[in-house]
């Protein structure tokens, strides 16, 4: 119970820190993206505002035993750079750099719905899917090893 | 006003990055909002998932009923366009296991190269890409 107060909770200051800082705009985005344009920087300063935190932060939380509502923390050891991370992220930057939107913004849209959202996001679920059918049938083994908890 | 985006920007991030301390601290989770959507597609563990992301757009919904922006319709952005852009963030990061919030904000934070290589390969295609679209093909 107290585990699903604090998801949404935290969920929701993840929600405010999107929109707070300019990433659900996706204009804005292509602006910071363009630097053959009018380049506007102040979103390097989200992703510094947040490293900056998570790098002095996680390392402290990772010396506990284990979370304060959890049984173990759900961190992927991974460390391979393979393909599917290269060709994944590049195919990832391409859908960013034409549109604006990453995976966040993207549902922070239903906040305030119009017609980029009908198309984006379920255009976005179909890409999930096609992913999820491929791995399927190339790698049937990582499929089922994969709880998707991890990211990373 | 210029100053301001500045101080949004890094306040905004501020948060997003406690967000993740929060989710990791108290739940053991880590916030990659793609594998969130996956494990609601696709696995039995959706629950949490799904509060995050309802969470995330409470978030937002609150930010612009305080009256904040809220982000306005490109109309004149091509549908087909903005569709092949969807398709290619969901096969991308799914490829990938990771998005701007896994791989760029959880997992720089953890120092991960698969994170670091992840990061700057989709930001510096995204940047290609930006220029191409806009700049080679007029399309704003």
């Amino acid at each position: 119970m107290m585990k699903n107060v604090v998801t949404l909770l935290v969920g929701i200051i993840f929600g405010f820190g999107l929109a707070l800082s300019g990433m659900t705009h996706p204009e804005k985005v292509l602006g910071f993206l363009d630097m053959a344009g009018s380049w506007d920087a102040s979103l390097l300063f989200v992703l510094g505002g947040a490293v900056g935190v998570t790098l002095f932060a996680f390392r402290l939380v990772r010396r506990l035993p284990k979370p304060v509502f959890g049984t173990q923390f759900f961190v992927t050891q991974a460390k391979q750079l393979d393909a599917p991370l290269i060709v994944g992220s590049a195919l990832f930057g391409m859908g960013w750099g034409i549109s604006g939107y990453c995976p966040g913004p993207a549902i922070a849209l239903f906040a305030a719905p119009n017609w980029e959202l009908w198309v984006f996001v379920p255009a976005m679920l179909v890409g999930y899917a096609l992913q999820r059918i491929v791995m399927n049938k190339l790698r049937p083994s990582d499929a089922e090893a994969d709880d998707g908890s991890v990211c990373g | 006003m210029f100053a301001s985006q500045f101080v949004y920007a890094l306040a905004g991030g501020v948060l997003i990055g406690s967000a993740a301390v929060l989710l990791l601290w108290l739940n053991g989770r880590i916030a990659g909002v793609s594998s969130m959507i996956i494990n609601v597609m696709f696995t039995r563990e959706r629950l949490w998932p799904a509060l995050f992301l309802a969470g995330i757009v409470d978030g937002a919904a609150l930010y612009y009923l305080m009256g904040g922006d809220a982000p306005v319709a490109r109309d004149n952005f091509p549908i087909w366009l903005l569709a092949f852009a969807g398709v290619l963030v969901g096969v991308g990061t799914g490829m990938a296991r990771g998005c701007t919030s896994g791989h760029g904000v959880c997992g720089l934070g953890q120092l991960s190269p698969r994170s670091l290589v992840a990061t700057l390969t989709f930001l510096s295609v995204a940047i290609v890409t930006t220029y191409v679209v806009r700049h080679v093909f007029g399309v704003q």
